[in-house]
């Protein structure tokens, strides 16, 4: 890699999952979270309640994107073959947990006010 | 290659992309052109792969009026990265393939024909339907020729077919190439991996379709079923000694024998028996080698085109022909209008489009300083880079330059000797992702 600039990148992401798909993507995290902001300004409260439930869910969230990422790439688990690798795959994990339990609170909130 | 200048560029491109606003300059691809250069230059460039491709869109992009042609007879535009994966069946064959058209700038201008001669006097290009393209700058990026030929008893047409693959000669080639690699795999038997005595584009990829189709066979049939010889004219199963005694070892792990000084010479596909030329003390000798599955890489040679137009080294590769250029510049080194950039380029290493992608920015800043009347400062060390697949789902990220030292691009991060899953992803993912952004001029 040369020059890695934000341009640079964001031309990479394009062609990974196609333009159309990488800015749908990025639509839909970017309104998840001002969705998720909107409830938590209406609220003013956290929910513990629905909290928990998200907690809950994030297990599941981030076996799902690890699943996910090792299906599209042709691997497996036994590729691991250092300690990046592991950082990596722990990422992908963590990214998917968060990015489900905000998706669960979110939705708890928006189907059912407090 | 980080120079002064080179810092200077991406400065700039740093604050262009910051003061025209991010999503603006993500959407442009000129937000971060190093600037508009007036010129009424004739620039002709030869093919359309990677490099002529990439160098064409940069220059329009930098370049205010000047005529910019390329030349290629070919419609398609070939990802040739991708034709290892093809051969191994982890990709479909439509997967490298887009069209030509579709890439260039529209201020470049195709003309669908090959150059037929070179005129580095008259400075003209003539194209197999006559036209003549007079040109004050000249890049020679045509790639390169199998020579299938040269292997007695061998045509493309028997690639696919009695056990015989060659992925090299394009997605369709690649593609029979798994489905003999396949049979091979689910049945067993004995497996021959070759490699010509020539200069070959990405050295790396021998090796790869080698550990590819070794894991596939060990998850099919299973170890004990099959054998595997990688027989190849070299001393040494690649070029930088470091990465050499990291794949000797890894090929004693995996039980793949090495046979060095023997060549390919001829194929009976009969009998399924392979000839090799041994290289001897005092002479040759002919050796028969029985095989279930052949990988065959016919030698490579530069077009007929740079051959006879009387730009080759004539000192060396004379059976190769490749462009004579500096290795730092890529100038001819008799014709300082004329570049050579990618597999004909001749120099000791780069033919990947890892390569390609130091290679044409330094070109372009050398071009566009002759069009101004200055010297350019960038310079090419030979960066190489090779994902070596060793399994599917691990690669080691191997980078290197002329002096066969390794220059990761993360040190610290991304272990050159070490087979990971990141490297095999930056194979798998990213490395289309950002050889596209490089055609478009992006990156």
């Amino acid at each position: 890699m040369q020059e890695m600039t934000l341009e640079t990148m964001i031309a990479v992401l394009e062609e990974i999952f196609g333009t159309g798909l990488f800015w749908s993507m990025v639509a839909a995290a970017a309104l998840v979270t001002a969705a998720y902001l909107y409830v938590l300004v209406r609220d003013r409260a956290m929910s513990m309640r629905k909290f928990l439930f998200a907690q809950l869910s994030m297990p599941f969230g981030a076996v799902a994107a690890v699943l996910f990422v090792l299906q599209v790439t042709h691997s497996s688990l036994a590729d691991i073959g250092g300690p990046v690798d592991a950082a990596l795959l722990l990422g992908v994990a963590v990214a998917g947990a968060i990015g489900t339990a905000i998706l669960v609170y979110t939705a708890q909130s928006l189907v059912r006010r407090p | 290659m980080k120079t002064i200048q080179d810092f200077a560029v991406s400065r700039r491109g740093f604050f262009a992309l910051t003061a025209s606003g991010i999503g603006a300059a993500a959407l442009s691809s000129r937000a971060s052109a190093a600037g508009t250069v007036e010129t009424s230059a004739r620039i002709v460039v030869i093919g359309a792969g990677a490099a002529g491709t990439a160098l064409s869109n940069r220059l329009a992009q930098r370049l205010s009026g000047a005529t910019i042609t390329v030349v290629d007879p070919r419609r398609e535009h070939l990802y040739q990265p991708g034709l290892s994966l093809v051969a191994a069946g982890l990709r479909p064959a439509d997967y490298v393939v887009s069209r030509t058209a579709d890439w260039l700038d529209r201020n470049v201008a195709l003309v669908e024909e090959a150059a037929a001669a070179i005129d580095p006097v008259a400075k003209v290009v003539t194209t197999a339907g006559g036209k003549t393209l007079p040109y004050d700058f000249l890049v020679l990026a045509p790639g390169l020729v199998l020579d299938y030929g040269a292997i007695e008893g061998f045509s493309p047409e028997m690639v696919g077919r009695d056990g015989i693959g060659a992925l090299y000669g394009g997605p369709d080639h690649a593609a029979r190439t798994w489905q003999a690699a396949s049979k091979f795999a689910g049945e067993g038997g004995v497996g021959l991996f070759t490699r010509p005595a020539t200069e070959m584009k990405c050295a790396g990829a021998p090796l790869k379709h080698t550990f590819l189709i070794e894991d596939i066979a060990s998850r099919g049939i299973g170890r004990g079923k099959f054998e595997m010889h990688y027989v190849a004219p070299q001393p040494v199963l690649f070029s930088v000694p470091i990465v050499s005694e990291k794949v000797r070892m890894l090929f004693s792990e995996r039980g793949i024998a090495t046979h060095h000084g023997m060549t390919l010479a001829a194929i009976d596909a009969g009998r399924k028996i392979a000839t090799f030329t041994k290289a001897e003390k005092g002479g040759t000798s002919r050796v028969e080698m029985p095989y279930d599955y052949l990988h065959v890489i016919p030698p490579q040679r530069a077009p007929e085109v740079i051959r006879q137009s009387g730009l080759s080294w004539t000192d060396k590769w004379t059976d190769q022909g490749w462009a004579a250029v500096d290795q730092k510049t890529l100038r001819h080194v008799a014709y300082p209008e004329i570049f050579a950039l990618g597999d004909v380029a001749g120099v000791p290493k780069g033919k990947t489009a890892a390569s390609v992608k130091w290679q044409v920015p330094m070109v372009e800043d050398h071009l566009v300083a002759s069009i101004q009347g200055r010297e350019g400062s960038l310079v090419y060390d030979g960066y190489t880079s090779c994902p070596l697949i060793t399994r599917v789902g691990r690669a080691m990220l191997v980078e290197f330059d002329y002096h066969n030292n390794l220059v990761p691009s993360f040190p610290g991060l991304i272990a050159p000797l070490e087979e990971l899953w990141i490297s095999w992803l930056m194979k798998e993912v990213v490395l289309k992702a950002t050889y596209n952004a490089m055609l478009r001029g992006k990156a």
